[in-house]
């Protein structure tokens, strides 16, 4: 006989709710470790010369450097009691970026996360964020939306 | 490279995590969960060992897709996954795509990464800028 999975209850009082910004102050040796980790060869990322030769106004950082300084962010968002995330069980569900501004050596990215959707589906609790961030100039260097599935017990 | 069209499989993109990937990973990105770097920890709470981020193997599908545009990291414009299973080092990724929109200089593919039989990623989209 199929298991039927039993309604996990969740509550979205807290859909709606931002959370303060977060800083980060972007650093050369920071985007070669990580260009370094996810084995990005572009001598763009580890070399000033070649990222302004190529038209980047300093060392540039690979999109996915986006997680080192959004993730931040994510953090009192998911550990927010209004929330009520279960960690224990908490699973990465889907994550989408959208990128626009290049972020280079000496930038300061500024995120701010938000929770735009809470739902239950198929027994499982479903917790959607979205984090903005924006350089110092104000222009937009990614948006992010996280999905963070909770199992029920 | 030649006009994409929708249909056309974009060239795999394939890479090994070595043993220590998930430590320097976890130092790069900031991600020190035990499951991802102590085996030990991930055994105690079930897993079959330590097990790849989420987001390095998304990174991966980023490389796989900018491949069109020669590594530019301004190509890439957007790119969603769904994480599907775990992933683990010491095992070959694939990543493939397949055409499904190309018009103006922008390219939609449909993307997925694999170890073996593994699905880690399915049903990822990425918008590519190759003008």
């Amino acid at each position: 006989m199929p298991r039927i999975a039993p309604p996990m209850p969740v509550k979205s009082d807290a859909v709606g709710k931002r959370w303060p910004a977060v800083t980060y102050e972007v650093g050369a040796e920071k985007i070669r470790e990580f260009a370094d980790a996810i084995e990005a060869p572009n001598p763009v990322h580890r070399d000033h010369d070649a990222a302004k030769a190529a038209g980047f106004r300093d060392l540039v950082a690979p999109p996915m450097f986006c997680v080192v300084y959004s993730a931040r962010a994510m953090g009192p968002a998911i550990l927010d009691p209004e929330v009520g995330i279960n960690l224990a069980t908490m699973l990465h569900g889907s994550q989408e970026f959208e990128w626009e501004e290049p972020v280079c050596d000496g930038d300061v990215i500024e995120t701010t996360a938000s929770c735009i959707e809470i739902y239950e589906k198929g027994g499982m609790g479903f917790y959607v964020f979205e984090t903005v961030s924006t350089n110092q100039d104000g222009g937009q260097t990614v948006k992010g939306v996280w999905t963070n599935i909770v199992r029920g017990e | 490279m030649p006009e994409l069209k929708p249909g056309d499989a974009i060239p795999e993109y394939k890479v090994t995590p070595d043993k220590y990937l998930p430590h320097r990973y976890a130092g790069a990105s900031g991600d020190f969960n035990p499951i991802h770097i102590d085996p030990e920890f991930a055994r105690a709470v079930g897993l079959p060992g330590n097990i790849l981020h989420g987001l390095w193997m998304m990174a991966q599908v980023a490389r796989g897709a900018a491949q069109l545009a020669k590594g530019d990291p301004r190509a890439l414009k957007r790119l969603s996954v769904q994480f599907r299973d775990m992933g683990f080092p010491e095992q070959e990724l694939v990543v493939s795509g397949t055409v499904k929109e190309a018009a103006n200089g922008r390219v939609v593919i449909e993307m997925a990464a694999a170890q073996g039989d593994n699905q880690v990623i399915r049903n990822a989209e990425a918008e590519v800028s190759v003008s």
